[in-house]
């Protein structure tokens, strides 16, 4: 496991008395495409908030080792610094900064790889010019890679539901992670707009050097585009393997289809 | 035609609702005195008639917005030509902006010789709330947090230079900077307890903050000289020049003048920075701008810091303009003034809040007559432009850009 860039280890989310994560323990290695699947209220988003810092995991560890530094635990470390170190996330539903140009939530992206402050704003000192104009260009630069850029000066809200999502991930690019969490991207796409992801994410992992985790209900996407399947159900992980093993597996069937009743 | 008859009975009902409710009020008058009542019947019927003419215009003007009209339909007033043209583009260029500001500049500087000492000392006023409305809008409009305690700040600023003028003699231009220093030091105090709340909670407690601030003066007697406050306080120095009262109206005008010019530049030097993107995500979505590694702290208490620094800046200024300051300046009032002034003007607009300071201010000067009906005024003009004008009398216009095929980029919108 020498190559593995996100180890979860027990991991345990209460919530007062409900247990929405029982001891789940993961490891993503460099430069996969993991999916997490369940059926709905199965934890998987409770993991990823886990993860990200919105929720400090009631028990195990989670440590990150980011390609050419050592080893962390970032357990309940603030959501902003895990950002910092190189995690970025999507959400399930749009968080998007519904009034703001498609441009400046790009840029809000770059907010933790820029260094200006209070006075440098006030003074818009030479490198605080030369800064501001190189997050423009690169903003727009990652919307060309996720083909925004005609939207660029377009406030977020007015754009049509599936650029929204590609805009998330655009967003979250902006943040040069080597992980990406992408909750749901798929969902409420069309067929072809989900064809359309498809392409992109394998994209992205291969020209940005970006591991991609992914959380989906689409299993079509799923199996298409993931290299190995995480499969959870009542906080608990039932089953893991290749996309070929976890069709097979009768755990996950039964996870999803229920049970035979013997009468 | 068919339609004219439910209409009507529309217009009638909202009438009698009106006949109803001013019922108490306007019609029956109790004489305490001589133990008779006088029954204004006439107001009765005025209301049921102005009720019923409101109402039907009311209507047309909500289908008229429902249709996508405009309100006012000036092509038949003014030539087409001049209707193509749009305001905003053409003040969106600097070949344009720049000689209408020094124009708007050179005015502003030879005012206080034109017009009369009254005239300066009442637009003063209204400067000193641009300010205000200015440092406010970085909490609110950019900040998203409903602060509804600016006028403790304010009255930091005031108090500051009151309280070190007339015990220790220092000097106004000392206490400048030390009263806004000091402001946003209390901005920073009053972020730390308030870091997890937001909307309606944050209000709240703001508010409640203001108002210890405002009883706290009121009753710490050796401190703050309780309600009777401090007076005497000194006006402005001059390097030393003694200047007489009409002297001292000119020069306090310039120097509000040249601070509204510092806080338009800095404002929207902050508006247009790293800072002032991370203060407009979390009002869009703390929880998104957090993933994307805004440091919520940092961004809240500068948006307080920054926000209080101004109202520190005008309470010394008003303290030297009236020279007497007492907790009763600072009441919840003042904070909700400056309030509507964001609201009229337009959210986030630096323009906006200065055309809004201007007339909330300016207004009830010109209409003393209407004394009484400053708050009905104000409370009618409010639901008015919440209805058929939300964005404010000059909404906010984003920034856009035009990237060039060989990577040279142009910003359009303001700056």
């Amino acid at each position: 496991m020498s190559d593995s860039i996100l180890d979860a280890k027990n991991v345990t989310m209460n919530f007062g008395g409900l247990r929405a994560l029982n001891n789940v323990s993961m490891s993503i290695r460099q430069g996969e495409i993991v999916a997490l699947i369940g059926p709905n209220g199965a934890g998987k988003t409770t993991f990823f908030n886990c993860v990200t810092g919105v929720y400090p995991p009631s028990e195990g560890t989670i440590t990150i080792t980011p390609p050419g530094k050592s080893q962390e635990v970032i357990n309940g470390l603030a959501p902003h610094v895990v950002a910092e170190k190189g995690l970025a996330r999507t959400f399930q539903n749009i968080r998007l900064f519904q009034n703001m140009t498609v441009l400046e939530n790009v840029m809000i992206g770059r907010h933790a790889r820029l260094k200006s402050g209070i006075l440098g704003a006030i003074f818009r000192d030479g490198s605080t010019r030369e800064e501001e104009e190189k997050v423009i260009h690169d903003s727009y630069e990652i919307l060309k890679k996720i083909e925004l850029e005609k939207y660029v000066n377009e406030v977020a809200k007015n754009l049509p539901y599936g650029a929204q999502r590609l805009l998330e991930i655009a967003r979250a690019l902006a943040t040069e992670p080597f992980l990406l969490l992408l909750d749901e991207p798929a969902a409420g796409m069309n067929p072809k707009e989900t064809g359309h992801l498809d392409d992109l994410i394998v994209r992205i992992r291969d020209t940005e050097k970006v591991t991609i985790f992914l959380i989906e209900h689409d299993m079509s996407l799923v199996m298409r585009v993931s290299e190995r399947i995480y499969v959870v159900d009542y906080g608990q992980l039932i089953a893991e393997g290749t996309p070929a093993e976890i069709k097979r597996n009768p755990v996950v069937i039964k996870a999803y289809l229920g049970e035979e009743v013997n009468a | 035609m068919k339609k004219l008859l439910p209409e009507l009975k529309k217009s009638f009902v909202t009438a009698l609702w009106f006949v109803f409710l001013t019922f108490p009020i306007l019609v029956i008058k109790v004489n305490t005195v001589r133990n008779t009542i006088l029954w204004r019947w006439a107001n009765m019927i005025a209301v049921f008639v102005m009720t019923m003419i409101f109402s039907w215009v009311w209507r047309r003007l909500l289908e008229k917005r429902a249709r996508g009209e405009r309100l006012v339909d000036l092509s038949r007033v003014l030539p087409r030509n001049l209707l193509d043209i749009d305001i905003k583009t053409v003040f969106a260029r600097k070949k344009v902006s720049r000689p209408a500001l020094v124009v708007l500049l050179v005015l502003a500087v030879l005012f206080p010789f034109i017009a009369g000492m009254y005239q300066t000392n009442i637009v003063t006023t209204a400067l000193m709330y641009v300010i205000l409305g200015l440092g406010l809008n970085i909490v609110i409009s950019l900040g998203g947090l409903l602060q509804l305690g600016y006028a403790a700040f304010y009255a930091v600023g005031a108090y500051t230079y009151g309280i070190l003028n007339t015990r220790f003699g220092l000097n106004f231009w000392i206490a400048l900077p030390l009263g806004a220093v000091l402001a946003m030091l209390f901005g920073i105090l009053l972020g730390f307890p308030v870091l997890r709340l937001k909307g309606d909670y944050l209000a709240i407690v703001t508010l409640g903050f203001a108002e210890i601030c405002r009883i706290v003066l009121e009753n710490w007697n050796d401190f703050s000289s309780g309600p009777s406050g401090i007076n005497k306080i000194a006006r402005p120095p001059l390097f030393g020049i003694k200047l007489t009262v009409p002297q001292s109206v000119i020069y306090l005008y310039f120097i509000t003048l040249a601070l509204v010019v510092l806080t338009v530049f800095v404002v929207r030097r902050l508006e247009n920075s790293r800072l002032g993107r991370a203060w407009e995500a979390m009002r869009e979505d703390s929880v998104a701008s957090e993933a994307m590694g805004v440091n919520l702290t940092i961004t809240k208490l500068s948006a307080f810091a920054l926000g209080a620094f101004w109202a520190g800046l005008v309470g010394v200024l008003f303290a030297a303009k009236t020279t007497f300051i007492n907790p009763a300046s600072f009441t919840l009032m003042e904070s909700i003034l400056v309030l509507c002034i964001i609201v009229l003007g337009g959210m986030g607009s630096t323009a906006g809040v200065i055309i809004g300071a201007l007339i909330i201010i300016l207004l009830p000067e010109y209409l003393r007559a209407f004394t009484q009906y400053r708050m009905l005024l104000y409370g009618s003009i409010l639901i008015l432009m919440m209805v058929f004008r939300p964005g404010g009398i000059i909404p906010k216009v984003r920034k856009s850009y035009v990237f060039k095929a060989d990577g040279k980029i142009e910003g359009a919108g303001h700056e």
